[in-house]
């Protein structure tokens, strides 16, 4: 087969101690054609990145390839001395990793970097690099290279120094460009930037890309093939449109249907219960059947056959039609309650801002302003989705309006209580109904502190329960209602896997009966089928308690499916507002439209037109005068410059910030 | 035999450091986290070695904490009456070292005197000769026996040693012999063997020891012939009183101050950052001297508040552990305060602000558990420092009583005996292989503990 350009035979690569290792890829067959991009994906810890390492030959000191062939266009890269395989490296493959942070030297200029790239591989320009660092810059759209090239990386913004790092592997001029998440540290507007710029190079330079993500939207977007990695196996290839037509393996099916979205609203999310087995242990049945719905007698057997072509099949003992998954949990929808007479709570004008000091005298030279008048009316039963980018004061918010921050002006009236104003103990007293979620389950719970405790700490602290036997009782009473056993009681918090901490924070959190709990990215570090059991959970809990959430998400799909009401912020500052479904269906600033048609759609038909914005979130430091966004936006009229859009009624309950709209469009 | 207990004010606090130690294992075995690191120690062989000596020298150092004066017959009304000196079990054991005075310097093992002296003969002549020492060797009829008693004793010494081993082994094992064969192959047990090993040859020193000490001078004796070993042996509670109550006193101070100024910011932050500051910028030494100095004075001026010598060299100890501490805490703070810094941003400390959990009890429940292990990493590095600290403050005078037993008196007495000729070299070699022996120790175990409570290097094993 002269065609293939990369070919991966039987790769195993094993971790850790000889006496367990952990068999991190275990038997992996993939091939590259030219100018195609292979898309891997899966759950994080299926050993989608060590296959990449594998290929480098960049393994952590206890990693090792046990067995299989890589070969690039027929030479075997294992066999291959060290001193050989530096000068593949960087030269005939190229690797773009998740963290372009700290991919970059920071004491050195990024014009230096990709100098020494240039100069390592590619003989040509070795004497002079210059010229060509600059064609580079401008191959992978940094405008103005003349300049950049003489930059450090922390005067660029993470799509730049993105860019910078396809910069360094374009030097070379790769035959192969691997990419490891190459966008997930990006928000959706730049990860659109920088993945149109990888499907322009490629038309350009005719290189093979393999891509490894876990979001299937991008896969869908950028692949020609897909592969689906489960615990170090391939589990199903096939080419784009029939695997999102038909995913053929059980666990590919369940996980196109755990993805959140406007569509599921009707329905549960269909979550895989259980998680990823370890990997240090040798199979010897099938990898997914503990976690399978359309397992069947066969199943149990010897590890299961793979299914149709080599490049073109799945592994599973089941033909399609015999792989039945029962419809998902309906939701119980109800009627969503009626708005009550008055929102629990109401912020008005909420400010945030943190004074610069500079000099010897730290004197404030300026503000930083974060959230700079937020108006939000929340009420009681029902979910508000604060949607923005990195960086535009979401956090901030949810925090001041909580007082974990306390609120440089405006007002946050909770039940008519003006929080703004409480100190001391009315206000530790008042906080037993509010509650707040975080993001990242780790650092949110006290490693030294048992999980018992950790659920406990907010009744004691609020002088719920009598005693600690009653505390006790209803602990675990809180965790059978998110769903882990009481054996959790006397375990620490790192016994649990990600999706069990959230569910542990969310039961800490339910612990004093709160009215309103603000939800701070809390699935976003979570994989796509356990963000489904946690998003299912709230969903359950506040059908059953009326709870209120202020959800605050970069992720557009989860607002899609889970918020009645959405609110999307712009550098401290809501600019449209209205029902979840309104503003979805008929986004009217160009922000909002832009970040809509930016987030990747699990679905190959379906090409978007990407709104492309110019440039990065400007420094809410020094926001632009008039309108703050009018440096990015397509719309951009000479009165954007002159005053900032006030916020006008588009219907009932949708307003907008934006002045096209101003003359009654 | 009548005995009156007295408490000394550092017997006090090492009794109360004794107690938070017990209560810190008995913490530290209920909870996980801190349990953990302790079995890493305990399986590691450098660690159970350092231990084993450390644990010697704790014994020789408790045994010397329990202070009393004995019965001394009764008054006139009957009453018991009780010697003026103070003794400590430790000097009940080595009574013989400590009643084998000599005249002056001898050599170790010497059966004769290290000056000349005017003898006077039975008939009358005057010689100037090295004279016969009044308890070293005094047994031997003929000092050329001096090598063949020594050998046998010795040999006596070493089965004693063997025996006193194999003896504690026993008890170890409960005389089961499966423990045993376990012991020497299982390859989990090594840590312990090292262990073992080590307590060989600790009971072969302890029965060399029992065999020679009474009637040889192991390590010689001093200017007023003092036994030097007597001394050695005294000195270890200074050694550890210096090392382990300096901490304890700088502790409280550094712990609260460091947590209050990483978690309350402001001024809080800024009053403390100010105390630490200025006080970390006055030289230590010149610090340590105007205090002691001072001290000093006081004491005699009034003299007559102190019931006994020893009560009074015990408040300088005292005293010296305090400015020791006062000038050390200031390290700790700092890193306390930077590591609560960090700690603050952390979210299950504003998971417990949302809770409206008190601020002092977040700082106990949620940061004070965590950067425990820095304190103890501290702790234990800062041991051995100190205990050399002591050495160079009292050669230089400013440091303890000239009259408490210490390796830096030692020393500082060893400066003129290194200019006579002949020279006098045990006292300081005394010294210096009990502070070596003591520190080497120390820094062995501290390495291990840090290694094994440092997150960052747990992650990458």
């Amino acid at each position: 087969m002269i065609d293939l350009l990369l070919e991966v035979r039987g790769l195993r690569t094993w971790l850790g101690p000889e006496d367990q290792p952990v068999r991190a890829v275990d038997g992996v067959d993939l091939a590259l054609r030219h100018g195609e991009t292979y898309v891997l994906v899966g759950e994080s810890g299926c050993g989608k990145s060590m296959i990449a390492y594998s290929l480098m030959r960049l393994l952590p000191p206890s990693g090792r390839i046990v067995a299989g062939e890589v070969l690039l266009e027929g030479r075997s890269l294992l066999e291959l001395t060290e001193a050989e395989m530096r000068r593949e490296r960087g030269g005939s493959i190229g690797m773009i990793f998740q963290e372009s942070m700290t991919s970059l030297n920071p004491v050195m200029s990024v014009g230096r970097q990709v100098a020494e790239a240039v100069r390592l591989h590619d003989p040509e320009h070795a004497a002079n690099p210059r010229p060509r660092v600059i064609e580079l810059f401008r191959q992978v759209g940094i405008s103005d290279p003349e300049h950049r090239v003489n930059e450090y990386p922390h005067q660029l913004s993470g799509g730049m120094k993105q860019r910078v790092m396809i910069a360094i592997a374009l030097a070379g001029c790769p035959k192969v460009l691997i990419a490891d998440e190459p966008t997930t540290a990006l928000d959706v507007t730049i990860q659109a930037q920088v993945l149109e710029l990888l499907r322009d190079l490629q038309r350009e330079t005719g290189m093979a890309i393999l891509l490894i993500t876990h979001d299937l939207g991008v896969a869908a977007e950028m692949a020609d093939r897909v592969g689906v990695m489960y615990a170090g196996q391939l589990v199903e290839t096939a080419g784009v449109r029939e695997f999102f037509d038909l995913p053929h393996h059980p666990y590919s099916c369940k996980l196109c249907r755990a993805l959140p979205g406007a569509d599921k609203r009707a329905q549960g999310l269909d979550a895989i219960p259980g998680r990823v087995p370890p990997l240090d242990q040798a199979f010897s049945h099938c990898r997914f059947l503990d976690r399978c719905e359309a397992r069947q007698a066969v199943c149990e057997g010897a590890a299961p056959p793979w299914r149709g072509e080599a490049e073109d099949g799945y592994r599973c003992y089941l033909a399609v039609e015999q792989i039945a998954l029962g419809p998902p949990a309906a939701r119980d929808e109800g009627a969503a309650p009626a708005k009550a007479v008055a929102p629990l709570l109401r912020a008005r004008g909420l400010q945030v801002h943190f004074p610069i000091r500079k000099g010897v005298l730290r004197r404030v030279v300026g503000q930083t302003c974060a959230v700079d008048g937020l108006d939000i009316d929340l009420w009681p039963g029902r979910t508000l989705a604060l949607v923005g980018e990195s960086g535009c004061g979401k956090t901030t918010a949810g925090k001041a309006l909580l007082q974990l921050l306390r609120p440089t002006g405006g007002s946050v009236r909770f039940d008519g209580v003006d929080l703004t104003r409480l100190r001391g103990t009315p206000l530790r007293r008042l906080r037993r109904q509010f509650q707040i979620i975080f993001q990242d389950s780790a650092s949110s719970m006290n490693p030294r502190m048992l999980v018992e405790d950790i659920v406990a700490e907010g009744m004691v602290a609020q002088g719920i329960g009598t005693s600690r036997a009653a505390r006790r009782e209803r602990v675990i009473e809180l965790l059978d209602q998110v769903g882990l056993s009481a054996v959790a009681l006397r375990r620490y918090p790192h016994e649990f896997s990600g999706g069990q901490r959230q569910r542990i924070a969310i039961a800490r959190a339910l612990a004093v009966e709160p009215r309103l709990i603000v939800c701070d990215e809390p699935t976003s570090a979570l994989d796509v089928s356990v963000q489904a059991q946690v998003l299912n959970l709230l969903e359950h809990l506040q059908d059953e308690l009326g709870l209120a959430y202020l959800f605050i998400t970069h992720d557009i799909s989860v607002v899609a499916y889970l918020a009645d009401e959405m609110a999307v912020m712009y550098l401290g500052r809501i600019v449209e507002q209205g029902t979840a479904e309104t503003v979805l269906e008929h986004p009217a600033h160009p922000y909002t439209r832009a970040l809509l048609a930016a987030v990747p759609v699990p679905d190959p038909k379906h090409r978007r037109t990407i709104i492309r914005l110019e440039s990065d979130l400007p420094s809410p430091v020094a926001p632009p005068s008039g309108c703050h966004f009018r440096e990015r936006c397509p719309w951009m009229m000479p009165r954007c410059h002159e005053a900032y859009p006030p916020m006008r009624e588009l219907a009932s309950g949708h307003r907008v910030a934006c002045w096209s709209y101003e003359d009654g469009e | 035999m009548g005995f009156q207990p007295v408490v000394l004010a550092t017997d006090a606090l090492i009794y109360l450091l004794l107690a938070l130690a017990v209560g810190f294992a008995l913490y530290a075995r209920r909870h996980e986290h801190l349990r953990a690191p302790w079995r890493q120690v305990a399986a590691s062989r450098t660690a159970m070695g350092a231990l084993v000596v450390l644990v010697v020298y704790v014994f020789i150092g408790l045994l010397d904490t329990v202070h009393f004066r004995p019965l001394q017959g009764q008054d006139a009304q009957g009453r018991p009456r009780y010697a003026t000196e103070v003794l400590s079990l430790l000097d009940l054991i080595t009574t013989p070292l400590r009643e084998h005075r000599e005249k002056t310097y001898s050599a170790p093992f010497a059966t004769h005197l290290y000056m000349r002296e005017t003898i006077e003969l039975p008939d009358g002549r005057k010689v100037r000769d090295y004279p016969r020492l009044k308890w070293g060797g005094a047994h031997l009829a003929d000092p050329a026996d001096r090598a063949a008693d020594i050998a046998r004793r010795v040999a006596a010494g070493l089965v004693l040693g063997l025996a006193i081993w194999g003896g504690a082994l026993l008890l170890a094992a409960r005389g089961r012999p499966a423990r045993f064969r376990c012991l020497l192959r299982a390859p989990e047990l090594a840590a312990l063997r090292s262990a073992a090993w080590t307590g060989l040859v600790v009971a072969l020193l302890l029965g060399l020891v029992l065999t020679l000490a009474g009637v040889w001078h192991l390590l010689g004796t001093d200017k007023v012939g003092e036994d030097v070993f007597y001394q050695s042996l005294k000195s270890v509670r200074t050694g550890l009183v210096i090392g382990t109550l300096t901490t304890l006193v700088m502790l409280p101070a550094a712990v609260l101050l460091g947590i209050m100024a990483g978690y309350f910011r402001g001024w809080v932050d800024d009053v403390i950052q100010y105390l630490y500051t200025t006080l970390s910028s006055v030289p230590g030494v010149l610090l340590i001297a105007a205090a002691v100095l001072m001290m000093q004075i006081y004491m005699n001026n009034h003299q007559a508040e102190f019931n006994s010598l020893a009560e009074r060299a015990d408040l300088r100890l005292l005293f010296l552990c305090l400015i020791l501490g006062v000038t050390s805490w200031t390290s700790l703070c700092r890193l306390l305060r930077g590591e609560t810094l960090k700690l603050r941003q952390l979210e299950y400390v504003q998971a417990a602000q949302a809770f409206g959990v008190r601020h002092f009890t977040i700082l106990a429940r949620h940061v004070l558990p965590n950067v425990m292990h820095i304190v103890l990493i501290v702790v234990v590095l800062d041991f051995s420092g100190l205990v050399l600290a002591e050495a160079v403050l009292s050669y230089i005078n400013i440091g303890v009583d000239p009259n408490t037993n210490s390796w830096g008196n030692m020393i500082n007495s060893a400066r003129l005996e290194l200019a006579r000729e002949p020279v006098v070299w045990w006292s300081l070699v005394a010294a210096f292989v009990f502070i070596f022996m003591l520190v080497l120790a120390a820094n062995l175990f501290a390495d291990v503990v840090r290694d094994a409570f440092d997150p960052r290097l747990r992650e990458r094993t």
